[in-house]
């Protein structure tokens, strides 16, 4: 029996790669409950979208490390957020001017925007993948981990480690700043008022003076500075490749329907339940075990629930579950 | 013109288009294209059925082509005695034991009453049920998958002939379909949308990850045929002078043999399912679910049980897409899981059929064949552009070298920017519904 040594396992496995991954999860459905808030479609470009953006920060770092800026023990990428971010918000608002307005002036039903946006979706994967090609890209630099695991053991004693990357902990403060600035733009200034009055009630909202137009750019350029903060996020965790970014669309769109379509508080819950799950489903939990109950009781096997291939089918039976019992989600979906 | 008029003359185009590919490059991808734009129209004919015709958004269509292309492995291919030997019976017993403890957790939720009860109930029900069939599936699984791994580490199949498969892939689909459809159907249109995107990714990581019944990632190969090899053709006195009276060299008479072999079996299941979908639409059920689709709330106040019909229509569409499946893993004899990609299989079967004009059966078909069409000759379209437009680099440049690779992704591109202005100047797409 050892406790410590369990939870230090648990944390170094479970808690802080949970974390980390339900952080990005997080603002990757935060983009798509404000776009399915504000414009009142799922938006299945979105992943693509995660991947554009991320391309473009991949490229600015590498241009960056070519001629010698660096941002010491932090990642380049953080310094190549701002122009990834920009380009990403001309691309959202030079598609909704050519191809979303269109529909919007007609009042065309969701499921047509959701036709539209797999159009999208074709054009941007095309784009990313012409650009920088289908494959595997690191772009990840600067110091590795905050805390390595044998420091973590000198500084403690422990038999086990516990490490920190530091793209793990920058994961989580960006995502805590993002989410804050957020909420603070959606309830106290004038057009993130805006935004909310016209997710609610459009009608009403268009009656009392709000320039749709205006909601609808602010929610586009929102999207694009979370979708290329999400991407950029995950891809220094874990690594560039644009099929994967599409894949991400799965576990988003559970998180968002999870914590309920439209509802920025529930997207970030949504966020960290599919997260959770994932991790803990495919987690070989012999060791915390082992730790805790008596030797003789110590599990042969893995005491794996899952394999990690069928990390998507997780997200899945949650969202089905969902969909079955709640199907508003966890928090009353619909409006901002 | 006249629609009819519009319609003879927009599928002379693709019979132009193919016959032109045959003069132009080679016989033998003038029939490739012509086949697999077959099996496309027949996936878009399903589409149809779900979204032209009762307003259903799947998004899972390569998981149900993928489950076609299982059905042919699990029919066709001849067991193999050792691997059952090893561990069969004692795997299908955990299969039956995993059934039965999804039933229990089912049982369980709708037995106990509301509350702390019920969700304590449900974990333990679900926690026992999970162990015991683990327990006795996972050493069936090591057990099967030891024998010869090489070579074999399945179960093998049936031993059945191989268009026997083509009605199970459609079963197998219709099975997963209704499951989908259960859970999903009559909630909003979105939800539908994003289970079935979840049930495609979730049958490709089974085809790819239980290797004990599909081979996995190490692909099943040798599927049997419904005709004759090359080989044994070219042997054949009787068809090598045939050949020679036609004036072909027996090798490329072989393989047309073969092609145009293809070509008559897809052919003939497009026929029926095209008659079949004719008579539904033209039904007064057909009438019914157009009813539905244009408003559902009226057709509801008719009475009109609204979900059940939904599920009916997902279910047959489905079922179409994986006939279409199996019949697609015939015709290449292999299952490659790794091979099944979304943007192929999911949504270009979209493309086509916007394209083609949803809501009318010939509509989607001739979607099928224009851009498949499109989506095989875009690529050295694409590649030959970058070609011109490179031209004036300097042959070590790094940039063409780039742009020359990027050429393949051009179709991506220029599919999407087909669908979009469709969409735009022609939602009817080009053979509108009537």
């Amino acid at each position: 029996m050892d406790f410590l040594n369990a939870l230090v396992v648990l944390a170094n496995f479970v808690v802080i790669p949970g974390i980390a991954y339900g952080s990005q999860l997080a603002l990757g459905a935060l983009g798509v409950t404000l776009v399915y808030g504000v414009l009142r479609f799922s938006n299945f470009a979105h992943g693509d979208t995660m991947a554009f953006g991320t391309m473009v920060v991949v490229l600015v770092t590498w241009w960056m490390q070519s001629v010698g800026i660096t941002f010491g023990p932090l990642p380049t990428a953080l310094l190549a957020l701002p122009v990834g971010i920009a380009a990403t918000a001309v691309l959202m608002v030079g598609t909704d001017r050519m191809v979303y307005r269109f529909y919007r002036q007609k009042k065309a039903e969701p499921v047509v925007y959701l036709i539209v946006s797999l159009g999208v979706m074709f054009i941007m994967a095309g784009l990313v993948r012409f650009i920088i090609g289908p494959n595997d890209q690191s772009f990840s630099d600067g110091e590795r981990f905050i805390i390595k695991v044998r420091d973590f053991k000198q500084m403690t004693g422990l038999d086990e480690g516990l490490a920190i990357k530091t793209t793990q902990g920058i994961t989580v403060v960006t995502a805590i700043v993002v989410v804050a600035v957020l909420f603070w733009f959606l309830n106290n200034t004038r057009t993130g008022k805006s935004m909310r009055a016209f997710s609610d009630n459009e009608d009403l909202a268009l009656l009392s003076g709000i320039n749709p137009e205006r909601v609808v750019l602010y929610t586009w350029l929102i999207v694009a500075a979370l979708a290329t903060i999400a991407g950029t996020l995950y891809g220094l965790d874990k690594s560039f490749k644009p099929f994967v970014y599409f894949q991400l669309l799965l576990p988003i769109f559970a998180a968002a329907i999870v914590g309920g379509l439209g509802n920025p508080l529930g997207a970030i819950a949504g966020g960290f339940v599919i997260a959770f799950s994932e991790v803990t489903v495919t987690y070989a939990w012999k060791k915390v075990i082992t730790y805790v109950v008596p030797d003789a009781w110590a599990p042969e096997g893995l005491v794996q629930l899952l394999s990690t291939e069928y990390k998507f089918a997780v997200s899945f039976v949650i969202l089905v579950i969902v969909l079955l019992i709640k199907p508003t989600g966890l928090f009353k979906g619909k409006a901002l | 013109m006249s629609e009819t008029g519009k319609t003879y003359a927009l599928f002379a185009m693709v019979v132009v288009l193919i016959i032109g590919t045959g003069v132009v490059q080679s016989w033998n991808s003038a029939l490739f294209i012509l086949n697999m734009g077959l099996i496309s129209a027949i996936m878009a004919l399903g589409v149809n059925l779900q979204w032209g015709i009762a307003g259903l958004l799947n998004v899972g269509i390569m998981g149900f082509v993928a489950l076609g292309g299982l059905a042919t492995v699990l029919v066709s291919m001849d067991p193999v005695p050792d691997a059952w030997d090893a561990g069969g019976p004692r795997l299908f017993l955990g299969l039956a034991l995993g059934a039965a403890s999804i039933l229990a957790v089912v049982m369980a939720y709708a037995k106990l009453p509301k509350g702390w009860a019920r969700i304590i109930g449900v974990a333990i029900v679900a926690i026992i049920g999970f162990n015991i069939t683990r327990g006795v599936l996972d050493p069936a699984v090591q057990a099967v998958e030891a024998v010869n791994p090489a070579l074999t580490g399945y179960l093998g199949g049936l031993g059945l002939p191989v268009l026997i498969a083509w009605p199970v892939g459609g079963l197998f689909a219709a099975a997963a379909a209704w499951v989908i459809g259960k859970t999903a159907l009559g909630l909003r249109s979105d939800y539908l949308a994003i289970a079935t995107l979840g049930i495609s990714e979730i049958i490709i990581a089974i085809l790819k990850n239980e290797d004990w019944m599909s081979r996995g990632v190490k692909n099943v190969i040798g599927i049997p045929r419904p005709l004759p090899y090359e080989i044994d053709l070219q042997a054949d006195p009787s068809f090598v002078e045939r050949a020679a009276g036609l004036g072909l060299d027996p090798m490329t008479a072989s393989t047309l043999y073969v092609k145009i072999g293809y070509g008559v079996l897809f052919a003939i299941v497009l026929g029926i399912l095209l008659v079949l979908s004719q008579l539904a639409l033209n039904s007064p059920w057909g009438r019914m679910m157009r009813a539905i689709r244009d408003n559902e709330t009226a057709a509801r106040a008719m009475g009109k049980n609204v979900t059940a019909r939904h599920l009916q229509v997902f279910v047959l569409g489905s079922a179409i897409c994986g006939i279409a499946g199996a019949m697609m893993t015939t015709m290449d004899s292999q299952l490659t899981p790794g091979s099944y990609q979304p943007l192929r299989f999911t949504f270009l079967i979209w493309v086509m059929v916007i394209v083609g004009g949803s809501g009318n059966n010939l509509g989607s078909i001739l979607g099928g064949f224009l851009v498949w069409f499109l989506w095989v000759q875009v690529e050295p379209l694409g590649a030959g552009l970058m070609n011109i437009i490179t031209m004036p680099m300097a042959e070590d440049s790094a940039i063409r070298a780039h742009l020359l690779e990027g050429a393949a992704y051009m179709r991506l591109l220029t599919m999407g920017v087909f669908l979009l202005v469709m969409l735009r100047f022609s939602p009817k797409g080009l053979i509108p519904e009537k």
